[in-house]
């Protein structure tokens, strides 16, 4: 059980800053779920917490202990790799027992909290195979394993389910969140997919291009987005992006009065919010391009006027206007996210 | 359908028939060295040479073992074995560490070192013998095994192959290690020389054989008899000048010189096949 506290933390490969300052207080046994596109720095800041990475400038601090300059070891944390990174050549008890011998915990414990910890994983009937004798899962739960028996005070997980398929993923998704509420352990958890995000996190910290962009729990991140990056990042499909002028031609406009915040260069809005109406009170009006039914929702493609598309989720059953060569498109007023020419929000 | 069976049965016939003629090309001179090892010095010499094994199996190799020409073959073979053993065993040590420095860690002049190493490669023994013999003899190492084996002990073929197996262990492999607590040195005796033992299987015979098959070297650093090893001994065996040579005795002990390097073959061909068959990575 830990808190961590990143102040100012950065990152330089030789000349180039690849993460450039960040600040947060993690709670004890949250799950932070560190998430955003390839090459933003989430392994790297994962990899500094570790100890695996050296810290350029800025303090991490686990339970008020500045920890910059102490080896992985001496961090008391456990590590789940991507690749799992089990010892080809040990057992699954040695796998896990491993970090233990070296810590010269007596025999008899050893092999008590490996016991407890197959039997939480279900790992019980493999303990004498060798790693290459499991399928990819069970694999992954001796990664996790090896973890657990160290009863370390943070747990670092970097992307320990991008090796499964879609189906393993969801329910090893189920089972780290799980097991994480049980042992209360204070974890980072480090993917590049928002519905991974989204379902695991206490809170998101979206990442892009080496800056914190936003901090928060998975609604709030979803509900408000600090920037157009994080509307387009979390969310499937995506927040449309529009420009403000094109909102105040449209109907939409009228209702919303002068709301719309002076500054305000980009209007975002999700896909949900958006449904079919006549043309009476269109906000946007253009073509139907594709409706893509995938069975919960329909997903339907609207291109623009200007050329721009949009995407209109709409419930399962019902369908979109097919064969109308042109359609209407609003939405509620309060839906709609603006954001200035920095990016950023404003409310 | 029955036609192709025909075919694949000639096909395996062809085959088997090719491999057994390879086999027998093989085989021939040493069945002949067999034969000459089971009779007498006087069947040997009066054409033509017997085919089949004689009756004197037991005395010849009796002779040969305990007392030889020179020295007994049995002390010649110890010889021969520690040599051989020194070798495959210190080159295998000293490179699988030299390949583990350069690899993992960061030192001045790391690749300096490197490149020094490899250039070695280009000076074998038969090239720097003359330095080499001065040094020994320097070193009092004459007439002794620690002259027979240390001269030969570098390796910059071993230390080449352990570095390029290294570089093939995955770095997450070291990092999991380093969370799990390991230091450099339980890194390396807990995972990787394990990993590394089909490597070290398949080094150990190669360089076994070379050592048990020096002659040029041992004939340099040994002067007294006991310190021979058996390549070197059976030429000595041959006599000079007019003196009659003993053949089955020197039979015998060539086909005693085969024994351990094919038993080292035997014995580790089963860890080849193993890590032939399940690549652990
Ligand atoms: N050893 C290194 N030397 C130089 N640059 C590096 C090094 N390691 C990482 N980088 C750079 O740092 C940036 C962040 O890398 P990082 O591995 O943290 O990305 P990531 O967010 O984990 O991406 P992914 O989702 O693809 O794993 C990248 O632009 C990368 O090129
Ligand atoms: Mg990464």
């Amino acid at each position: 059980m830990a808190q961590i506290a990143f102040s100012n933390l950065r990152k330089s490969y030789g000349k180039t800053e690849v993460i450039h300052g960040v600040d947060t207080h993690i709670n004890d046994g949250e799950l932070i779920v560190i998430v955003g596109p390839s090459g933003c720095g989430k392994s790297t800041l994962l990899r500094m917490v570790a100890g695996l990475e050296t810290v350029t400038s800025g303090e991490i601090r686990i339970d008020g202990r500045v920890v910059n300059d102490l080896e992985p070891r001496e961090r008391d944390i456990a590590m789940v790799f991507q690749n799992y990174a089990l010892y080809p050549h040990m057992s699954v008890f040695d796998n896990m027992a491993y970090g233990l011998k070296i810590a010269k915990v007596p025999q008899a414990e050893i092999r008590e909290r490996v016991a407890v910890a197959a039997k939480m994983l279900e790992l019980e009937p493999f303990l004498e195979r060798k790693p290459r004798q499991l399928s990819g899962g069970q694999r992954q739960r001796v990664a996790m394993g090896r973890a657990i028996v160290r009863k370390p005070a943070v747990f670092l997980f970097d992307e320990p389910l991008s090796n499964l398929d879609a189906k393993l993923r969801v329910q090893m998704r189920v089972e780290i969140k799980t097991l994480q509420r049980r042992l209360g352990v204070t974890s980072l958890y480090v993917t590049h997919d928002q519905v991974e995000a989204m379902t695991l996190a206490d809170r998101i910290i979206v990442m892009n291009g080496g800056v914190a962009e936003q901090i928060g729990t998975p609604l709030a991140v979803y509900e408000k987005p600090a920037t157009t990056f994080v509307g387009g990042f979390i969310g499937s499909p995506p927040m449309n992006f529009l420009s403000v002028e094109r909102l105040q031609g449209s109907g939409l406009a009228a209702s919303f009065g002068e709301a719309a915040p002076t500054l305000a260069k980009t209007v975002g809005v999700r896909p949900e919010h958006l449904s079919f109406c006549g043309e009476g009170q269109a906000a946007w009006s253009g073509e139907l391009v594709i409706v893509e039914a995938l069975g919960a929702e329909t997903l339907a493609h609207v291109r623009l006027d200007d050329g721009e598309v949009i995407i209109v989720r709409l419930d399962g059953g019902r369908t979109a206007p097919v064969g109308e060569s042109r359609v209407h498109v609003t939405c509620e007023a309060d839906k709609l996210h603006f954001f200035g020419t920095d990016e950023k929000r404003i409310d | 359908m029955s036609g192709m069976v025909e075919k694949r049965g000639i096909g395996t016939w062809l085959t088997h028939l090719s491999l057994i003629a390879g086999i027998a090309a093989i085989c021939f001179p040493i069945y002949v060295a067999f034969v000459a090892s089971t009779v007498t010095q006087p069947e040997i010499a009066r054409p033509p040479m017997p085919l089949l094994p004689g009756s004197h199996f037991l005395e010849n190799y009796g002779t040969a073992l305990s007392q030889g020409i020179n020295s007994p073959v049995w002390l010649m073979l110890m010889n021969s074995s520690i040599m051989a053993l020194g070798i495959a065993i210190g080159k295998i040590a000293i490179s699988i560490l030299s390949a583990y420095a350069i690899v993992y860690f960061r030192f001045p002049f790391r690749m300096v070192f490197f490149w020094l190493i490899f250039l070695t490669l280009m000076l074998p023994v038969e090239v720097r013998i003359v330095p080499t013999y001065e040094v020994a003899a320097g070193f009092g190492m004459l007439n002794s095994y620690s002259g027979l084996i240390l001269p030969l002990i570098a390796s910059a073929t071993a230390t080449f192959l352990f570095r390029q197996f290294f570089l093939t262990v995955p770095d997450e492999l070291i990092e999991a290690a380093r969370v799990d607590g390991a230091g450099p040195i339980r890194f390396f005796i807990d995972i990787l020389l394990p990993m590394s033992r089909t490597n070290i299987a398949a080094l150990f015979v190669i360089l076994f054989i070379y050592g048990w098959n020096q002659y040029l070297w041992p004939l340099l650093i040994t002067t007294k008899p006991e310190m021979n090893t058996i390549v070197m001994g059976i030429k000595q065996m041959f006599p000079s000048g007019d003196d009659v040579a003993e053949w089955p005795v020197i039979m015998a002990t060539a086909l005693m010189a085969m024994l351990p390097p094919v038993a080292v073959v035997v014995f580790m061909q089963g860890l080849f096949v193993k890590g032939l068959v399940d690549t652990e990575k």
